[in-house]
C-alpha cells in the first residue's frame, strides 16, 4: 500500500510543489542544514540500522561525504528507507535529495526516469542463492528449472531473471515481494528454493538467515549490476558535486590519503596531494564546485577513502569479507577510475 | 405562469444582490469555474513539472515488452508480453480473488447469521465467537495469520501431505488433479446447460401447478436427477473422454496437476473469513428486522421452522440485507489490495511493478483509481438490480 501512497504524494507533489522542487538542490539543502539521502530497507554492508539505529554500509557512507562534502560535517544526513519501488518516485518528487540505495544504473532510468547516476561505487553481479543441505547436486543456476525462485518486485533482478531462464529455456515459478525483509523471510521458510538479488547483496542476506552455513551462492554471475548514487536531472550543481564526492573518494585512495594521515598530508608538497586536499596556493577547486576548498579533507575525515570504506563495510572489515575484486582502483587491476582533481 | 413572473419580477426590483434566482446562478457558475479552474491547473501544472524534471509521461509505455514474470497468470503471459498485459493479468488476479472471496463470504456469513439467531447455545455462541473475532482484526493481521500461521508451517515439498483424490498439501499451496477433457466433452456442457434449463422449467411449471391445485411436485429431487444425469449421460455417450493429470514429485516441486498457490490460497481464505463475520451481522440483523408477527403467522398456518425461514422471513430479510452487503463486497473489493503484502500479483501488486519498471508513476496511480472505480461500480451495479428485484413489490 505504501507504494500507492507515495505514488500519489509524488503525483501530487509534481503537481503542487513547482516552485520549491525548481530550486537550486544546493540552497535548498544548506538552508535545510542536512541532506536527506535516500537508503534502502535493510541490507548488510550497503545500508542498515546497526543496534544503536545509526545507519552503516557503503551507501549510508556515500551520503556522509556528500555531507561532508557540503557541510564539512559528516553528520548531517538524515535517512529515508526506500523499497524498490519508492526509491525514483521519492527521488523525482524531491522527498530525497540523494539516491543512495544499491541501485543499478541503466539507460532508462537514466534517461526516461529523468534521474542522473553519478557513477559505480559498487560493481555487482546477479547471483543465485540456495539451501544446499535442502538440494544437495545443486551446484550450477542450469540446474535450476522448475524451481521456486524468490525476487523483490521492482528491480533490475526480476527483468534479468526472466531473461535467464527464458534464454536458458528453463522454466521457473516467481515468487515475488515488495520489502527485502518479505522476500527473507519467505526464502527462510522454504516458501522458494532460490533466492536471486546481486551477489554481495546475497553475502549480506546469507548473514541474516537462521542457519548461514546451509546456504551456498551458486557460481553463475547472469547480469552486470553497476551499483551507484543517482540524483535528479535538471540541477547540474548538484550533480557535479555528488559526482565529484565519488570521484574525491577514488582519488584519495589512488594517492594515498586515509583517515588517519590527512590533517598530516595537509603540509604534503606533493602537488597532486595539495590539488585534492586544496592546500595549494590560491586553489579554487572546491569553490568552483560550490563548496569549500577543504571539501576533500573533510570528506576523507568524515569516512575515509573509498578503500576505507569498502573494506569497513563490506570488505574484511565487515562480516561479509567480500574482496576487492573488480572494485579494486584501476591501478591495482579493478574498474574504479576516476577523471584526475585539476 | 402570469403569477410566477410577477413572483419573480418583484424582488429583483428592489436589487440585482438580494435576487435569489441570481445568487444561486451566480454562486454555481463561480463554483463550476473554481472547479474547472483547479482541475485545469492540476493537470497542466503536472504536465508542467514533468516535462521540467525530464520524466516521459503518456501512456505509450503500455505497448512496451514487460521484460518480468508473473506467478499467477489466468491468461497467456509471457515475459514478452506488454506492459498492458500485465495490467489485464493483475486485474484478472484482483478479479478472480475477488469473485471467490465474495461467494465464499456470503455463504459462511449467511451460515454463522442464521447461526447467532439458532435455539442452540452452542451453534449461538460459536458463532458469536468467530464474529467477534474476526470482526475485531485488521484485516491485514488475517492475512498474514494466513500466510505464516497456517500455510507457510506445512511440510516442505518432499514431505507433502497426500489427501484423497491424488491431492497433496505442502508449504508450497494445495496441489489438485486437474481433468484434462478429450475430444466430444463438448457434448456434456451442452448437457448441462439443458439439464438447467430444463430445471428451471420444470420448477416453473410445478409453481404454476400448486398455485392452480394446490398438489406439490418434487421439483429439487428432479432437478438433482436433471442437472447430475444429464451430463453423465452425455459423458458414457461421449465415449468418456476424461483423462487426469496427476501432480507428481520432481526436482525441486511437485509438477502437474493443478496448484493453488498459498499467496491466493490465504488471500482468499483471510479475505472470505474476514467480510463473512461483517456479513452474519447484517443478516442477522436482516432477520431480526422482519417482524416476529410473520413468525407466528407462518407458525399458525401449520408452516414447520425450516420452510417458515426459506418462504417467510429470509425473502423479507433480504430487502433489508443487500443494501449494506453491497458496501461489504466492495470492501472486499478494495481488501484484495491488501494482496501486496504477501505477494499475490493482483492489479495493485502488478501495477506497482510496471510503475517502477517504467517510471510513470502518475499514469500508473491513475490507471490503478479508474480500474477499482470502474470495479466497484459494476459492483455496484449489479447489486442494485438484484436489489430491485427483491424489493417489496405493493400490490
Amino acid at each position: 500500500m505504501k507504494h500507492i501512497a507515495i505514488g500519489i504524494f509524488g503525483a501530487a507533489a509534481l503537481g503542487l510543489m513547482a516552485s520549491a522542487a525548481s530550486a537550486a538542490t544546493l540552497d535548498t539543502v544548506k538552508q535545510k542544514g542536512f541532506i536527506q539521502c535516500g537508503v534502502s530497507t535493510g541490507l548488510a554492508g550497503f545500508s542498515a540500522p546497526n543496534d544503536k539505529g545509526e545507519w552503516q554500509g557503503l551507501d549510508a557512507d556515500f551520503c556522509r561525504a556528500v555531507a561532508a562534502a557540503v557541510f564539512g560535517d559528516g553528520s548531517k544526513v538524515k535517512f529515508t528507507p526506500l523499497s524498490a519501488k519508492e526509491r525514483f518516485t521519492a527521488l523525482q518528487s524531491g522527498e530525497v535529495d540523494l539516491l543512495s540505495r544499491n541501485t543499478t544504473w541503466t539507460i532508462n532510468r537514466d534517461t526516461a526516469l529523468g534521474l542522473n547516476f553519478v557513477g559505480t561505487t559498487y560493481y555487482d553481479g546477479q547471483g543465485f542463492m540456495i539451501n544446499a543441505k535442502k538440494l544437495p547436486g545443486v551446484n550450477s543456476a542450469l540446474q535450476l528449472s522448475g524451481a521456486a525462485v524468490c525476487v523483490q518486485s521492482g528491480t533490475t533482478t526480476e527483468l534479468n531473471l526472466a531473461d535467464y531462464f527464458k534464454k536458458n529455456k528453463m522454466e521457473y515459478n516467481p515468487v515475488v515481494f515488495e520489502k527485502l525483509e518479505e522476500v527473507n523471510a519467505a526464502y527462510d521458510a522454504g516458501r522458494c528454493d532460490v533466492y536471486t538479488t546481486d551477489q554481495s547483496g546475497l553475502y549480506g542476506i546469507r548473514l541474516t538467515l537462521a542457519a548461514p552455513a546451509d546456504h551456498v551462492v551458486l557460481p553463475e554471475i547472469i547480469s552486470k549490476e553497476p551499483l551507484g548514487p543517482a540524483v535528479r536531472q535538471g540541477d547540474d550543481q548538484w550533480y557535479h558535486i555528488v559526482k565529484w564526492t565519488y570521484f574525491a573518494l577514488l582519488n584519495a585512495e589512488e594517492a594515498g590519503i586515509t583517515q588517519a594521515n590527512v590533517d598530516e598530508l595537509k603540509t604534503s608538497t606533493d602537488p597532486n596531494v595539495q590539488r585534492i586536499l586544496g592546500t595549494e596556493p590560491d586553489s579554487k577547486f572546491g569553490t568552483d564546485l560550490g563548496v569549500t576548498n577543504d571539501w576533500v579533507v573533510n570528506i576523507v575525515k568524515a569516512v575515509g577513502n573509498y578503500g576505507e570504506m569498502f573494506e569497513r563495510n563490506v570488505g574484511s572489515g565487515s562480516p561479509l569479507k567480500i574482496a576487492r575484486g573488480i572494485n579494486a582502483l584501476w591501478t591495482k587491476g579493478g574498474l574504479q577510475y576516476a577523471p584526475p582533481i585539476r | 405562469m402570469a403569477s410566477q413572473e410577477i413572483l419573480r419580477e418583484e424582488p429583483s426590483r428592489g436589487s440585482l444582490i438580494n435576487d435569489p434566482k441570481i445568487r444561486g446562478l451566480f454562486f454555481q457558475t463561480l463554483v463550476i469555474i473554481l472547479l474547472f479552474g483547479s482541475i485545469w491547473w492540476i493537470v497542466h501544472n503536472v504536465i508542467d513539472n514533468l516535462t521540467r524534471l525530464h520524466i516521459a509521461s503518456g501512456f505509450q509505455f503500455l505497448r512496451g515488452r514487460a521484460g518480468f514474470d508473473i506467478s499467477d497468470t489466468p491468461i497467456a503471459y509471457t515475459s514478452d508480453s506488454t506492459y498492458g498485459r500485465a495490467l489485464v493479468v493483475g486485474l484478472l488476479n484482483t478479479i478472480i480473488v475477488a469473485a471467490a472471496g465474495v461467494v465464499t463470504a456470503t455463504i459462511i456469513g449467511f451460515i454463522v447469521g442464521i447461526g447467532r439467531l439458532s435455539q442452540n447455545w452452542l451453534i449461538r455462541k460459536i458463532c458469536m465467537v468467530y464474529v467477534e473475532i474476526f470482526r475485531n482484526i485488521p484485516p491485514l493481521l488475517v492475512i498474514f495469520f494466513w500466510y505464516s500461521g497456517v500455510l507457510a508451517v506445512l511440510p516442505p515439498p518432499r514431505e507433502s501431505i497426500h489427501l484423497p483424490f491424488g491431492s497433496f498439501l505442502n508449504q508450497r499451496g494445495f496441489y489438485i488433479t486437474r481433468a484434462v477433457w478429450g475430444e466430444g466433452s463438448w457434448l456434456i456442457a451442452v448437457a448441462f446447460v439443458v439439464a438447467l434449463a430444463m430445471a428451471w422449467f420444470v420448477a416453473r411449471r410445478a409453481r404454476q401447478r400448486q398455485m392452480a391445485t394446490g398438489q406439490q411436485f418434487p421439483v429439487f429431487w428432479t432437478s438433482v436427477a436433471l442437472i447430475v444425469g444429464l451430463p453423465v449421460l452425455a459423458f458414457l455417450l461421449a465415449g468418456m473422454p476424461l483423462t487426469f493429470d496427476f501432480p507428481k514429485q520432481s526436482t525441486f516441486n511437485l509438477t502437474g496437476g493443478f496448484q493453488l498457490k498459498p499467496e491466493f490460497l490465504s488471500l482468499y481464505m483471510a479475505l472470505s473469513c474476514y467480510t463473512a463475520a461483517f456479513i452474519a451481522e447484517i443478516v442477522r440483523a436482516g432477520i431480526r428486522g422482519v417482524s416476529k408477527g410473520q413468525t407466528e403467522a407462518a407458525g399458525a398456518l401449520g408452516l414447520r421452522s425450516g420452510p417458515i425461514l426459506r418462504l417467510v422471513v429470509v425473502p423479507q430479510a433480504m430487502r433489508i440485507v443487500i443494501p449494506p452487503l453491497t458496501s461489504q463486497y466492495l470492501n472486499l473489493t478494495k481488501n484484495s489490495s491488501l494482496a501486496i503484502a504477501i505477494g499475490y500479483p493482483d492489479l495493485t501488486a502488478t501495477a506497482g511493478t510496471v510503475l517502477n519498471q517504467t517510471g510513470q508513476a502518475v499514469e500508473g496511480v491513475l490507471i490503478m483509481m479508474i480500474a477499482y472505480l470502474v470495479l466497484s461500480l459494476v459492483t455496484s451495479a449489479v447489486m442494485n438490480v438484484v436489489n430491485a428485484r427483491m424489493a417489496l413489490v405493493e400490490r
